[in-house]
């Protein structure tokens, strides 16, 4: 049976979440079996379910593999610079504070060159929505190691095996302020989809750590087979464990991978409280920033 | 358009040129300001933070000043106009996203108040050494625009006009003050709102369906389409088409850099700006900007009672250069004379325009105060002889 | 063109760059002449000795530095000695009388006031060298006295308008009484004693 390009096209746009996606960018970059975008496809769909209005919501990536995601969805979208989306995505959200702002970032991005960025604004609680997919290496410049990989895992600037601590991201996040933490694997597609959904009605800075695949560098330096044994690895490693110790959810290398909602919990966001401590110490002389549609001069 | 007027506090002021610059961002119309503290330049956002909750303005004081450079450039996607404030060490590291302003063609604005360097250099202390890191600092080709204020007054005046170039071109503007200017108090006239002209932001009126964020208009410049309007753009630092999307391909380069360094080159008329004074008949040229124009016309003086003609072009805008305007005057002059708080840079510049036709004298200040008026004066005699 | 320039010192905390600011204000903005003040920063100006220099001339000021002051306002002990040397021959020097104890030399016009001992009086150390002012601006007689009043007035917290002027006005009246019509001679021999 033979189908024609019309027919793959026609049933590219039926795809359930073809509406949040630029599918005139189809295909992808990313590798066959890389979890990018299954991650991609879970946030769509949350976008989806959670009735976000996709003219009101912004994304912001750095540069990575992750960092591509920025440029396929159908959103206001920003391609920003590496380890910088965190600080362009707070001048977006402070700009125009009504717009839901996204980073959808890599671990190297966020953690690694941008780790400073992250930790500041967990500490002023930002609203930002921060998704850190991890595949514990640096994909795009060929498998160079990162803040994240496990100790002894193979990188190809620890050939010898990584002897430096990783982070434990869900605990760095939850010790700077963040408000709502959680952590899944791109096995988990509902229970990480009902997360990215749960957070976008949240208010704050909220990070959520998904661990994905590299079968093309991580994999392959590490002899841990094919995609479809990563993925049956995820089902057999991964532990839930709502309500864990962020402190306890440390990943070993091809140990047991703690996944669940760490932490949940309600403050207001940082321009939340600016514009209560203003209006509180300032009174009438205080001019908020308008809600609606930033300084334009018309 | 005219100035919203809750930004412009008008009256006759008694202000250093780190408060004057502030208030010309306000008159400006700048609403959202993201910096980091950094000697002599953090009165400027002090400033701009005690005014701004009054005018519906944010202010952030970020954790760096990479941090702050991909904040104003971010915020500037929502159609609000952005400044952030600095000196050299701070400006090093923005070069990183003041090259992503470039790419993205982003409006806004970069004070750099300049201090010595290289490194921690004389943070207290006057210098004008990072004239080429505006030209040349962040990887890659591009153009912006730069100027240098030489009083108070002129860091709120040009203010204005660093603000209205970003807009009219969509570039980041550099606004080259100096620790000297920054700290001296003086009289600041801040003229009535509805006297200054501001240039909004460019916005496009086609729907979403037919704009494309990156096709130029007949000037070079793309219209705007700011977040959260319902246009689904895409932006990148990567080379990209006119949809946004990233091309990997010397074609889409050869498309877009030009364009980007065209539509400053092109207008060089338009953007250019300097005072000039008896460059008619003069066999001396000055070439001179920022503080160290003040401190020349003394030197002037004295080489004139002395009997030597000599002119002055002051440059207000210092990027992009006056090339043609230099190289005009090269063949009806005997010498240039550039004085320059550095060992060397804007001579370069003159040199290179000077075409070998008008000899060229640096007279070089490494930085920490300010040149004496004799040393000017004696290379401008040197320079007649 | 005449241009004056003016060195004020004193220890942080003692209000010399404000003291410097409602100088340069009273002359630029009330008295329409040009002034350009330049203050000490850094961390010389957290503690000991800060300094505020003005340069004020009836042109355009081409060069915004000052080396050999005309007048010398001295509220440390600290100032005096960093700074004492650059005052011109026939430069004024106008200082803390209970603070500063000046070598003066012969024929240099002095002025000392106990600016910290009335600013106690009228109940708020704070407005010392607001007393320092008005006896700066009735003996160096740079800009009027008037200007001076209104710069001050202008250029002090909201709420502290009253205290500022009588601070200001006992510093005139210090000089009044104390040097009055013959301030010449008065400061000569003020001179001669040191």
């Amino acid at each position: 049976m033979s189908v024609t390009i019309e027919e793959v096209e026609a049933a590219a746009q039926k795809h359930p979440v073809a509406p949040y996606l630029r599918m005139d960018r189809m295909p992808h970059i990313w590798c066959p079996t890389c979890g990018i975008g299954t991650v991609m496809k879970c946030y769509a769909q949350a976008l989806e379910e959670a009735d976000v209005d996709m003219d009101k919501a912004a994304i912001v990536s750095g540069i990575g593999c992750t960092g591509r995601v920025a440029g396929y969805m159908n959103l206001d979208a920003f391609h920003s610079t590496h380890g910088r989306a965190i600080p362009f995505a707070t001048g977006v959200k402070l700009g125009r504070p009504e717009l839901l702002v996204t980073v959808f970032s890599g671990d190297g991005d966020l953690s690694g060159i941008g780790g400073n960025h992250f930790i500041h604004a967990a500490r002023r609680n930002m609203d930002l929505l921060v998704i850190l997919v991890n595949n514990f290496i640096y994909g795009m410049t060929g498998g160079q190691n990162a803040p994240t990989t496990p100790l002894t895992a193979k990188s190809s600037t620890m050939p010898f095996g990584n002897f430096e601590e990783p982070f434990n991201l869900p605990h760095l996040a939850a010790s700077c302020g963040a408000v709502y933490v959680a952590r899944w694997t791109c096995l988990h597609t509902r229970r990480l989809t009902k997360s990215f959904q749960e957070a976008i009605d949240r208010r704050g800075f909220r990070f959520i750590e998904v661990i994905a695949p590299c079968s093309t560098l991580y994999a392959r330096l590490n002899r841990l087979g094919s995609g479809f044994d990563l993925m049956r690895f995820y089902h057999d490693s991964a532990e839930i464990k709502h309500g864990a110790d962020p402190k306890e959810v440390g990943i070993d290398f091809q140990d047991k991978i703690i996944c669940g909602k760490f932490i949940d919990e309600d403050r207001p966001a940082m321009h939340e409280r600016m514009d209560a401590h203003y209006k509180k110490v300032l009174g009438d002389k205080y001019v908020p920033m308008p809600p609606e549609g930033g300084w334009l001069h018309e | 358009m005219k100035a919203d007027p809750a930004g412009v506090l008008t009256g006759a002021h008694y202000l250093d040129g780190d408060f004057a610059c502030g208030e010309g961002a306000m008159a400006a119309g700048c609403r959202f300001t993201a910096g980091y503290p950094i000697t002599p330049s953090t009165e400027v956002v002090e400033r701009i933070s005690r005014r701004f909750p009054m005018m519906g303005g944010t202010f952030i004081q970020m954790e760096d000043e990479l941090a702050s450079m991909a904040a104003v450039v971010g915020a500037s996607w929502t159609g609000t106009k952005c400044l952030t404030v600095t000196s050299g060490p701070g400006f090093s590291l923005m070069m990183e996203n003041i090259g992503l302003g470039a790419m993205m063609e982003t409006p806004l604005v970069v004070v750099n108040v300049q201090r010595g360097g290289p490194s921690t250099g004389l943070p207290t202390m006057t210098g004008q050494a990072d004239m080429m890191q505006a030209r040349w600092g962040s990887h890659g080709d591009y153009r912006l625009i730069a100027l240098s204020p030489q009083s108070p007054q002129e860091s709120f005046d040009l203010m204005i006009d660093a603000f209205n170039l970003s807009e009219e071109y969509r570039v980041p503007v550099l606004f080259m003050m100096d620790e000297c200017v920054g700290h001296m108090t003086e009289k600041v006239v801040i003229p009535p709102a509805d006297e200054i002209e501001i240039v909004p932001r460019k916005l496009t009126d086609k729907p979403p369906g037919e704009f494309l964020p990156y096709k130029a208009n007949g000037n070079g410049v793309p219209e705007f389409a700011r977040a959260g309007d319902g246009y689904r753009f895409h932006t990148t630092g990567l080379t990209h088409d006119e949809r946004g999307y990233p091309v990997m391909s010397a074609e889409c380069q050869e498309e877009l850099i030009p364009r980007l360094i065209n539509k400053i080159t092109d207008n060089v008329d338009k953007i250019s700006r300097f005072d000039e004074e008896n460059t008619d008949g003069a066999d001396v040229v000055l070439v001179t900007y920022g503080i160290t124009a003040r401190v020349a016309r003394m030197g002037i003086d004295m080489a004139r009672k002395k009997g030597v003609k000599v002119g002055v072009i002051r440059l207000i805008v210092v990027w992009p250069f006056p090339e043609q305007h230099i190289r005009d005057l090269a063949s009806k002059i005997k010498a240039f004379v550039v004085p320059e708080i550095n060992l060397g840079q804007m001579v370069l510049e003159v040199e290179r325009c000077a075409g070998g036709k008008a000899e060229t004298i640096l007279v070089p200040h490494a930085g920490g105060g300010v040149h004496n008026p004799q040393d000017i004066c004696d290379a401008i005699l040197r320079a007649a002889k | 063109m005449s241009r004056t320039d003016i060195r004020i010192t004193g220890f942080g905390g003692q209000g010399v760059v404000l003291s410097g600011y409602i100088i340069g204000r009273a002359c630029a903005i009330n008295a329409s002449q040009h002034a350009t003040m330049i203050q000490s920063f850094g961390p010389e100006a957290r503690g000991s000795a800060c300094s505020a220099t003005l340069a004020i001339s009836d042109s355009e000021v081409l060069y915004p530095y000052i080396s050999r002051p005309d007048v010398f306002v001295v509220m440390s002990t600290e100032g005096y000695d960093k700074y004492r040397d650059e005052l011109k021959d026939d430069g004024i020097l106008v200082y803390e009388q209970n603070l500063v104890h000046p070598t003066l030399k012969e024929g240099q016009p002095s002025f000392g006031v106990p600016s910290t001992r009335i600013a106690e009086s009228l109940g708020r150390t704070i407005v010392q060298n607001i007393v320092m002012l008005g006896f700066f601006a009735a003996s160096a007689q740079i800009v009027s006295r008037e200007d001076m009043r209104d710069a001050v007035k202008s250029s002090v917290p909201p709420g502290t308008e009253e205290l500022n002027l009588k601070a200001f006005d006992a510093g005139c009246a210090h000089f009044d009484e104390t040097y009055g019509e013959k301030k010449e001679e008065v400061g000569a021999a003020a001179a001669n004693q040191g």
